[in-house]
């Protein structure tokens, strides 16, 4: 097989007979074997691929709209049959007896799926240096961290060890990783995708994003796994459009940008401006540019970390060694504490310990008021903020992370330094919006990929894979 | 001074009822009781790493229903909150359950005891889901946990402290177990745990205005334990005071077997639940149609009911309660009366040989194989004086038993057990048992008037019962003149 440029490419040289599922899968495998020091895939379905891909190639017509796409699953995505842990040691040994909705949607649209990549331990971090299977490296600097917590999502993405991938995203967890890697990554809007079999870390902020090469692929995965679920009350009945059909030509659009958030202390000078570079050249092709005050920028992080730390404690309860996953060896059964203080203590790693302490605190009497309902008051003005300022634009532009991909270990020791780095992600989480990071530049003095990210009000997906699309199809990708 | 004469006791129940749906709160598994151990459990059940729950409409209509029945306020914006803890019965670690927002609130329920009629105030009436069951029993070593139950709906129905005694406890319990069974929202059976209760009993002095400190007894699982568990803990309150000693307060289980309790834990180690609003279940607001639907669909209720027998039959207050009993009995009672208006001999019916036949057979009516159209034709046969009541009462009704298909009139035809009421028929039997007791007849006539039943006792010996009596008590006068 040819090296992988679309998926409407490969489907057509599956057509003309150019090559085969079999091939493809062939050739993945072969390129995750030599890349396996990345450490971007925990298991690897190579006789189940290899199989799904010879029927595949059986069939008389192509199956659906995913024939013979080869797809990565982020380690907290169900998949019947298959061992799912959220790179955590507390799911030692479990295997899903249920598929997500997402997996369904992709399998009967005739995808082949390839594997479940690396993350951070419940999808909490933002280097994926938290995993029981340890660190991920990012494939364009293998000295540097590729983002998390959907590292291996994205360096699987980056360096061609499948077409296109799922991740999740809580707080930035498809967008930054995406972003460190020089692709591609969205996160829908909350409620587009059934969160049905996606292990929760933080239900309100939680989404399953993509992670890919091309726009028209981004939609065509977001036009199969999107749409109403019987089994996620919080899924949204509007229409999926079709996403790639309707793809627009380009525009006139209304940009807004924060003047706050691109002179902000934490944001590298290069990234800033490269991002102002990109406003005006946009400005130059025709947009509407416009500085918007936003003074809320220093209270989304803290709002964010009280709010999904407190869903994750109890989202996190179910873990305790009783019904599934690991149980510690040395806990006394018939003391009750002492038995889930054991397996809780040693089956989670330090990151999520640390949250779930963060998220028991803020919900407990006494300081509840104080955090608790506060973020909660934030996250409601923040959203009207939003959706006011979505009356009158198309997009917010915004930086995806404050710096390129970090050096491995450099921020493990600084926890808050780490939650800090999420300050341009958390909005369209803490908000539902959709948003997505655009691979459109290098770093000029370190040569690391960085991005552009864009905001859209709810549900208006198609107006950010349209513009986005317009955008890239005139860069040049890697 | 008596103890009771010194002290007030103030009780409060919680009854938690598990509702009567096919499926659980927030899955579909089902809900029937006695499967096999950890048969009914999806991922969802299980909390399987990414399982959501999914709410079940028909809980939140027989909550309303429960609700409205109870004349509580129906909140419109409802969502679940998170009750956090740790047990192994509790797969998510936290509970699903309302908390600050109980879909129903206030209300009362209305009990009668031998002190009077009392309306017991009720506080609220939340929804929840049921945790697991651990069982001690089945294995030496280890607690087992059958997690069918877990999910169940369950509504929470919580009293004010308006309670003065375990009789009123009993009625309470008692009443509200009819109602569940009335609205078919609760089978009711406390045995098999899908009611349950817990009281709050405090005492205080008569006459005082605080309240003492309270005790939560746990585990009654019965309505007669109920009473028993309060008669003991009330006993023991003040028992405590009396002896200068502080309450206090404390969770206590009731030991049936011996009918005392036992404290399981002080309330000073409360547990913080650290409820917040389920992100997982979006609110849910109840339209003003789904309710006045519900309200609809309410049936007759037990009060109703007795005011309607006993004001408009004009039957007595003892009928109109036993056949309020179950909603089934007043229903069947209510169809025998589409057929006749003979409403005391109706009640008759049910509370004779229709509850006898019941009790025997061990059997609800539904498996009763008498209409009640044949019951009222029956009464009608009666009343047109075709039938005696004591032969239709056992004869026929034997025969209706044998022959549910059948007319009852042809059938005592057929049977031979039309009354005679004939005097051509009645004159020949009469002449011959007066001549049979020639001696008696001169002893009456000389003034010992009680020995016309025997006269009567004999006609009908004669006649097998099928003589009309008031006829023969005619006949009889005429010639003993």
């Amino acid at each position: 097989m040819q090296d992988f440029i679309s998926i409407a490419r490969y489907q057509a040289q599956l057509q003309n007979g150019e090559t085969s599922c079999k091939a493809a899968v062939e050739a993945y495998l072969k390129k995750i074997e030599e890349n396996k020091h990345l450490n971007a895939f925990i298991e690897v379905y190579a006789d189940e691929a290899l199989q799904r891909a010879a029927a595949l190639d059986a069939l008389p017509a192509p199956q659906g709209k995913l024939h013979g796409v080869v797809v990565a699953l982020k380690d907290v995505i169900c998949h019947k049959g298959h061992a799912v842990s959220a790179a955590s040691r507390i799911l030692e040994g479990f295997t899903s007896v249920f598929s997500a909705t997402a997996v369904e949607r992709l399998l009967a649209e005739g995808a082949i799926i390839i594997g479940r990549v690396n993350c951070d331990e419940f999808a909490m971090g933002s280097t994926n240096e938290n995993s029981v299977y340890g660190k991920v490296l990012n494939a364009a600097d293998e000295s540097r961290i590729p983002g998390g917590s959907s590292g291996g999502s994205a360096v699987a993405v980056q360096a061609g060890l499948c077409m296109v991938s799922l991740g999740s995203d809580t707080g930035g967890s498809v967008r930054q990783p995406a972003d460190f890697c020089g692709i591609i990554g969205l996160k829908p809007t909350y409620g587009r995708v059934s969160r049905y079999g996606l292990i929760a870390y933080a239900s309100s902020f939680d989404q399953i994003g993509i992670i890919a090469k091309t726009i028209p692929d981004t939609a065509l995965v977001l036009e199969v796994i999107s749409g109403a679920d019987e089994y996620d009350s919080t899924v949204s009945q509007q229409p999926v459009p079709a996403y790639v059909q309707d793809l627009e030509e380009d525009r006139s659009y209304k940009i807004a940008y924060f003047p706050e958030a691109l002179e902000h202390e934490s944001l590298d000078p290069e990234i800033g401006k490269a991002i102002k570079n990109q406003l005006s050249s946009w400005e130059a092709a025709g947009h509407t540019i416009t500085p918007v005050h936003f003074d809320l920028l220093d209270y989304i992080v803290p709002t964010y970390y009280v709010l999904t730390t407190a869903e994750a404690s109890s989202n996190l309860s179910r873990f305790d060694g009783v019904k599934y996953g690991y149980r510690s060896a040395g806990s006394d059964l018939s003391e009750l504490d002492d038995f889930y203080k054991k397996n809780r203590s040693e089956g989670f790693g330090k990151e999520v310990k640390r949250r779930i302490l963060l998220g028991n605190f803020v919900l407990s009497s006494g300081y509840y008021d104080a955090y608790f309902t506060q973020a909660q008051k934030v996250r409601r003005i923040l959203t009207n903020n939003l959706q006011l300022i979505f009356k009158e634009f198309d997009f917010i532009c915004l930086p995806t992370s404050p710096a390129v991909a970090f050096k491995i270990g450099e921020k493990a020791q600084d926890p808050i330094a780490m939650y800090i780095a999420d300050i341009y992600t958390v909005m369209a989480n803490l908000s539902g919006i959709p948003a997505i990071s655009l691979p459109l530049f290098t770093h000029p003095t370190n040569g690391m990929p960085f991005g552009v990210q864009l905001m859209a009000a709810p549900f208006k997906e198609l107006s950010l894979l349209s513009f986005s699309n317009n955008n890239l199809s005139t860069a040049s990708l890697s | 001074m008596e103890w009771s004469e010194k002290y007030e006791i103030v009780i409060g129940l919680e009854v938690h009822a598990q509702l009567l749906t096919e499926s659980k709160l927030f899955c579909g598994d089902s809900i029937a009781f006695g499967a096999e151990p950890n048969t009914h459990v999806s991922p969802v059940t299980l909390a399987h790493p990414g399982s959501l729950p999914k709410m079940n409409r028909k809980a939140i209509e027989y909550a309303v229903k429960l609700g409205l029945a109870c004349h509580c306020e129906i909140e419109q914006k409802n969502y679940f909150a998170r009750k956090n803890y740790f047990y192994p019965d509790l797969p998510k670690g936290y509970q699903i359950s309302q908390h600050t927002t109980p879909i129903c609130k206030n209300g009362h329920v209305t009990v009668k005891t031998a002190a009077g009629t009392k309306d017991i105030r009720l506080n609220r009436i939340h929804m929840e889901e049921d945790a697991g069951k651990s069982l001690h029993d089945v294995d030496a070593d280890n607690t087992a946990v059958d997690y069918n139950r877990a999910g169940t709906p369950l509504v929470e129905i919580v009293t004010e402290p308006d309670l003065r005694s375990s009789e009123e406890a009993f009625a309470y319990v008692t009443e509200l177990r009819k109602l569940v069974r009335y609205l078919e929202v609760c089978d009711g059976n406390m045995e098999e745990g899908s009611m349950r209760c817990d009281a709050n009993v405090s005492v205080r002095l008569k006459g005082a205005e605080k309240l003492g400190t309270k005790v939560e007894v746990k585990n009654l699982n019965s309505i007669r334990n109920v009473k028993r568990a309060i008669d003991f803990e009330a006993e023991r309150l003040m028992g405590l005071l009396e002896a200068g000693e502080t309450i206090r307060q404390q969770t206590r289980s009731f030991d049936a077997g011996n009918g005392t309790t036992f404290a399981i834990r002080d309330k000073e180690d409360a547990e913080d639940y650290r409820y917040f609003p389920d992100p997982d279940l979006p609110p849910f607001d109840l339209e003003d149609a789904f309710i006045e639907a519900i309200h609809q669909s309410i049936p007759a209720l037990p009060a109703e009911r007795i005011k309607k027998y006993t004001a408009g039959y004009q039957l007595p207050e003892y009928d109109a309660h036993v056949i309020t009993e179950e909603r089934d009995h007043a229903d069947y009672f209510e169809s025998i009366l589409q057929h006749t208006k003979n409403y005391k001999a109706a009640a008759n019916w049910m509370l004779g040989p229709v509850k006898s036949w019941l009790n025997e057979n061990n059997s609800p009516i539904q498996a009763f194989p008498v209409t009640p159209a044949q019951i009222a034709a029956v009464i009608e046969c009666v009343d047109a004086g075709k039938v005696s009541f004591s032969i239709a009462s056992t004869r026929l009704f034997q025969l209706l038993l044998q022959h549910p298909e059948a007319q009852p009139l042809a059938l005592a035809e057929k049977n031979n057990l039309i009354q005679q009421s004939d005097a051509a028929d009645l004159e020949p039997v009469i002449d011959a048992v007066l001549e049979k007791l020639a001696p008696k007849v001169t002893e009456y006539k000389k003034g010992k008037k009680g020995l016309l039943a025997l006269f009567v006792g004999e006609v009908m010996k004669q006649t097998k019962g099928k003589a009309d009596p008031k006829k023969t008590n005619e006949i009889l006068l005429k010639k003993l003149q």
